[in-house]
């Protein structure tokens, strides 16, 4: 019981970290999306907040706090409160599976940088994926507003299609491993990352992201030009301050998701154990990083997808690609060949 | 079922996160409706009809096909995981199954259902 | 204990989305009632040792067929329900069986034998078919690629039906208008 009442302890303290760390991270987030993108395009971006702009997100949440938040009249309103809410929580429990570190001492004790391990790892990232559809659909719904309801209405039809390919590009690297826990799959990437046993996997898992996340270029459910700003066109104050929050984390999620799966997660070449322990987060953490930085680098080079290519995209190209893929890799295992053998 | 309850702490942990600002912008922020600012926003003019009408059933053939192709996805899982100690006729069949729902597909394709009109 | 106080509110929760679901005169309502109570049935699946079974309720029940649902009832734009039953006759029929229904879940509940010589109300930890596997995915796709293999190959013909099914229901509105156009296009 006392050995139970610790375990539930340490989970809360590393629940409220985790969550902690995702706010910082969606908070700096905005910033270097502001500032990268700045300088793609020749501007400087915010740099009066603090040095460097370090205190534009701080001034963003203080400025968004204070504004008025208005439900539309024929709105349904407690779905319109409820929306945001549902789509900022699937972001904030994805990572609850993923192990962000090694073992580690705290002031001699002993613990591991990861919420849980549970041997369905996958398929709760697949299921919390899933229910992430709920949010920007019933905004689009709630609001009573065209816009609003086309645009939920596309999302939610993207990131179904997209669904299927990313699930189907998860299958592979899990047949190579054999489990679906991914503490095994980062252990089972000790010598050679999984990317280079399933390029295409890898691919289409970092396409289908673009499309979980709703960015550019599958940008659509926000696609300004024809839709306003899509399913949040009626929201305001700190409601439009959730989606964005739900936004970036997604990103965060993904990216953490993908670097391991993919990339070794917080594993390089041994270097995770320096420091005590310390330098697996700080790998993990560069991975991210990178990752973040082709997002936003996408969407400053890339156009939108029309609607029906977009769509094409997924259900013909992405989807067959993905099935194949998976055939031809239960195939190879099967076949066992030397280069397997290197896990 | 440890490890679930620790899910569920973080799940309860993240309601917080969500709540809080939406209810501390409510209270702190400034409430003046006025019925041109609560009406609905249609670039600038006055709505005309109902949103809740119906829409194009193409969105419903792809819910349908998506739940299809869910299905099977969720089954292969358990393949994928126990694949290394299958006896080959399990491996076989997995992918069998894999091709019978390639057909699918393929079906789904040729008679159109997955054209965007 | 704790089993016991976390299945009492996930019940608990079951029951009232259930009884919210059925109440509810806006069908965008209902059918949210409904993903709460099948994620509480996700949550018995986690509580019977089952994690591999209750992600996939999740996936599927909750992320693939209500979203479905929620499609249908947003494009057909029939978000307005009225509680008035069209078929009357329904209503003594139904007590009935919720009666019989009811009356067996009791029988089989305290039918000891029926359980493996286990009574029901014992932990789940006590019941001697739980071993250290149990109902891991690797379990799971051990006996579904092993004893129960036909019946998963069946289930793959039984879904490309359903597809052929539902295109062939969908095709007046979707294909048909594209085969006048492609017929205009020919001549």
């Amino acid at each position: 019981m006392i050995d139970f009442l610790t375990l539930t302890i340490e989970a809360a303290i590393k629940a409220a970290l985790m969550i902690l760390s995702l706010l910082t991270g969606f908070a700096y987030t905005t910033l270097l999306e502001r500032r990268f993108i700045a300088r793609i395009q020749q501007r400087v971006g915010p740099n009066r907040a603090g040095p460097w702009g370090l205190l534009q997100p701080a001034a963003d949440g203080i400025k968004v706090i204070f504004k008025e938040d208005i439900i539309p009249n024929g709105a349904d309103k407690v779905i319109f409160t409820l929306a945001p809410a549902l789509t900022a929580i699937p972001a904030l429990i994805i990572l609850a599976v993923v192990p962000l570190g090694g073992d580690v001492n705290v002031f001699g004790y002993r613990t591991s940088l990861a919420l849980t391990s549970t041997n369905v790892g996958v398929l709760y990232i697949l299921a919390v994926t899933s229910i992430s559809v709920y949010g920007i659909t019933l905004a689009g719904w709630s609001s009573a507003n065209k816009y609003a309801m086309l645009g939920g209405l596309r999302s939610t039809a993207q990131m179904i299609s997209y669904e299927l390919a990313m699930g189907l590009s998860i299958l592979a690297p899990v047949m190579v491993v054999g489990s679906m826990s991914l503490a095994d799959i980062i252990d089972a990437q000790k010598n050679v990352w999984l990317v280079v046993y399933q390029p295409i996997a890898g691919l289409i898992f970092i396409i289908t992201m673009y499309a979980e996340t709703n960015r550019a270029p599958f940008d659509l459910p926000e696609a300004e030009q024809e839709l306003t700003a899509g399913f949040h066109t009626e929201y305001s104050g700190m409601k439009f301050a959730a989606f964005y929050m739900a936004e970036y984390m997604k990103m965060i999620g993904v990216s953490v998701i993908a670097a391991t799966l993919f990339f070794g997660g917080y594993r390089l070449f041994g270097l995770e154990n320096l420091l005590g322990g310390w330098m697996g987060p700080v790998i993990l953490i560069g991975k991210v990083m990178l990752s973040l930085l082709l997002f936003v680098w996408i969407r400053a080079t890339l156009p939108r997808f029309r609607y029906d290519r977009l769509m094409d995209f997924g259900w013909k190209v992405l989807l067959p690609i993905a099935l194949a893929n998976a055939a031809i890799t239960a195939v190879l295992v099967v076949l066992d060949p030397w280069w397997y053998r290197l896990i | 079922m440890g490890e679930w309850t620790f899910i569920a702490l973080l799940f309860i942990i993240s309601l917080i996160l969500p709540a809080v600002p939406i209810i501390a912008g409510r209270l702190l922020g400034p409430r003046k409706p006025n019925p041109l600012k609560n009406s609905t926003y249609e670039c600038g003019v006055e709505t005309v009809g109902d949103t809740w009408v119906q829409f194009k059933v193409q969105y419903y053939i792809f819910a349908l096909v998506f739940l299809i192709f869910d299905i099977e996805v969720v089954f292969l899982y358990p393949w994928a995981v126990a694949y290394h100690q299958l006896p080959l006729f399990g491996v076989v069949a997995g992918i069998v199954f894999i091709v019978t729902l390639a057909e699918a597909l393929i079906y789904a394709w040729r008679k159109g259902a997955l054209e965007w009109v | 204990m704790i089993g016991y106080i976390l299945f009492g509110l996930v019940a608990l929760v079951a029951i009232v989305s259930a009884v919210g679901m059925l109440l509810s005169t806006n069908a965008i309502h209902a059918a949210l009632f409904l993903v709460i109570n099948l994620i509480c049935i996700a949550l018995f699946y986690l509580g019977l040792n089952a994690p591999f079974l209750a992600m996939v309720q999740i996936t599927v029940y909750a992320g693939a067929i209500m979203v479905l649902f929620l499609f249908v009832i947003m494009l057909l734009g029939a978000e307005q329900v009225t509680l008035k039953s069209q078929l009357k006759w329904q209503a003594p029929l139904a007590i009935v069986l919720a009666v019989v229904m009811i009356a067996a879940t009791f029988l089989l509940f305290f039918n000891v034998q029926a359980s493996g010589g286990l009574s029901p109300l014992a932990p789940i930890s006590e019941d001697p078919r739980q071993t250290e596997t149990f109902g891991s995915p690797y379990a799971v796709g051990e006996v579904l690629f092993g004893a129960y293999l036909l019946p998963f190959e069946m289930t793959g013909v039984l879904l490309l039906v359903a597809m052929i099914g539902a295109i062939i229901l969908t095709r007046n509105e979707a294909g048909g208008m594209r085969d006048e156009q492609r017929a205009a296009s020919n001549e």
